[in-house]
């Protein structure tokens, strides 16, 4: 509808080679709900795109449909129209599962599993040995700031420490798109800075392509290369920026005057300028 | 506020103290009255009946208890499968569900005779009886226990490309677990009134044998001391599930929630 024109023919064939084609791309996705018989939409026709090893952020008003994007490419929900491709690909909903990983708002650490297994279960549930899933696990422990603690259960970790359990579970199958949905959402302000600099670290290592779902505008600019802002629901892009800080990124740039600039455009595309800045 | 701090202090010997209570009132009551023993025996004369008697109730326990044995873990292979095919299909759960019902409603004692002809004076009949009144406190529990998953680390499973039978094997049956137990711990007190019904109505051996008979020759303090047994096989019983239960799911002393 509002997007731009589809640059694929219109069977679906990819106009490029997939090589040169983005991670992901969503074209004119559209997402409806069904609520006591009143039909809601969450997605009005969203497009964008995520390149390989691009860090994108998304952030919107809550409502306006992140974690029903996210649910849609990782195969989970599926679209009422528009399409999906990944890595040029054109995907159903069902093909694009096990295509990504995909770390929900609540950690979802299984209560009867240790922190190793705990994290080893992205592998095993993509198919991985449990015992070689466990030992590939326990050798990120130290990476991931939880040695000592492969052994305990989540009920015995602090808060950080979950949520660094779920992300080695997301991280440990290396999958090329990981989606992120407000990984830090729950944690205080420390801990957030903390990690937020420890997953900028992560992700200079590895580099997938990332699509992260935040309320948090500096978080977006700090961890990503581009932020993507939503309208309020139903969810279109809104407005689109290409971060100006460089890599590696460091903690000291979030007083420098490329990431005020960012943050005040961000802030006013969100039309939060004079209220909170979170 | 006073009964929770003793019992904090003394721990096991709360219960414990609880019974002796019990036993030495009705002790002095029995022996106040003059009570005749085949009216109601003095616990005095149970605990001769329970030494004296040994070489009789020991058989018999162990007879009534194997039954309990093979009944109960009948139930909970019975139950937990029943359990397992009717949260995995709707049809199998409209077809099973009320079959699973209606099959609690039977009384006991009508059927326990038919079992009698059908199989004889043996085993199997109150095995039966045995397992058919536990399953049902287990297929209850599972479907249950199995519906309180988390639908959320179902997704999480699935977005990770995890197969059906995965996400049962990986969320599912461990989510089910707690709950499955506590139904198992139900059961097993059921298991043990089931196989002395089943030997009330026909049996050569077991506790509900000794107990018939015990009534028709007016052996009161050997009934009660066959009950006292049946009792103590019933604690046993629920507490080794309990421990079975704190080995299998270590986790669960750990659960802030569980633990108020
Ligand atoms: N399962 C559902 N059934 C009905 N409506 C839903 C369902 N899930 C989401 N919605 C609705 O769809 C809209 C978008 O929801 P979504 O969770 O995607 O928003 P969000 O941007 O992630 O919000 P937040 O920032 O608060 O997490 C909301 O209005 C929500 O009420
Ligand atoms: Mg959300």
């Amino acid at each position: 509808m509002t997007s731009p024109a589809n640059p694929h023919a219109p069977d679906g064939t990819p106009y490029m080679s997939p090589a040169q084609a983005p991670r992901l791309e969503l074209i004119d996705i559209v997402s409806t709900y069904v609520e006591r018989g009143r039909r809601l939409t969450a997605l009005a026709g969203l497009s964008l795109q995520v390149g390989k090893a691009e860090f994108v952020a998304l952030v919107g008003p809550s409502g306006s449909g992140k974690s029903t994007l996210l649910d849609i490419v990782s195969g989970l929900l599926i679209e009422d129209s528009g399409t999906v491709f990944i890595d040029g690909e054109l995907t159903a909903a069902a093909q694009r599962l096990g295509k990504s990983a995909y770390m929900q708002q609540r950690d979802l650490l299984l209560p009867w599993r240790t922190t190793v297994s705990n994290a080893a279960l992205g592998l095993e549930a993509s198919g991985v040995p449990r015992a070689e899933a466990e030992q590939r696990a326990s050798a990120q422990l130290q990476r991931f700031g939880l040695n000592g603690f492969g052994g305990a259960y989540p009920a015995q970790l602090s808060g950080g420490m979950r949520q660094r359990a779920a992300f080695l579970r997301t991280i440990l199958p290396r999958k090329d798109l990981v989606l992120l949905d407000e990984p830090f959402g729950a944690l205080d302000a420390l801990t957030r800075a903390d990690l937020q600099m420890w997953l900028a670290g992560l992700w200079e290592q590895e580099r997938p392509s990332v699509l992260l779902v935040t309320h948090d505008v500096e978080e977006a600019i700090f961890l990503a290369d581009r932020v993507i802002v939503l309208t309020p629901r139903p969810g279109r892009v809104a407005f689109e920026l290409t971060v100006s800080l460089l890599r590696p990124r460091m903690r000291d740039m979030i007083a420098s005057p490329a990431f005020i600039q960012d943050r005040a455009t961000l802030l006013h595309a969100l039309g939060l300028v004079g209220h909170s800045s979170t | 506020m006073m009964l929770a701090r003793i019992d904090r202090q003394l721990g096991w010997a709360t219960p414990l103290a609880l019974v002796a209570v019990i036993v030495i009132v009705w002790e002095i009551a029995v022996r106040a009255t003059n009570t005749p023993a085949w009216l109601l025996p003095a616990p005095s004369g149970v605990v001769r009946s329970l030494v004296e008697d040994k070489d009789i109730l020991l058989p018999n326990a162990l007879v009534t208890f194997s039954e309990v044995l093979l009944g109960f873990v009948s139930a909970v292979v019975v139950g937990v499968s029943l359990g397992i095919t009717i949260y995995r299909s709707a049809t199998l759960e409209r077809l099973l569900y009320p079959i699973i019902i209606a099959s609690q409603t039977v009384p006991i004692p009508a059927l326990a005779p038919l079992l009698l002809v059908w199989f004889g004076y043996g085993l199997l009949p109150k095995v039966l009886v045995t397992a058919l009144v536990g399953f049902f406190p287990i297929v209850v529990n599972t479907v249950e226990g199995l519906r309180s998953t988390d639908p959320d680390v179902i997704n999480l499973l699935r977005s990770f490309g995890a197969s059906r039978g995965k996400v049962f094997r990986l969320a599912e049956f461990p989510s089910s677990l707690p709950s499955v137990f506590a139904g198992a711990r139900i059961a097993v007190a059921i298991c043990v009134i089931g196989a002395v019904f089943g030997e009330l109505v026909g049996a050569k051996a077991g506790l509900g044998y000794l107990i018939t008979r015990a009534i028709a020759q007016f052996e009161t303090p050997r009934l009660v001391a066959a009950i006292v047994l049946l009792s103590a096989m019933g604690t046993g019983l629920f507490a080794l599930i309990g421990l079975i239960e704190r080995i299998v799911l270590p986790w669960r002393k750990y659960t802030r929630a569980s633990r108020s």
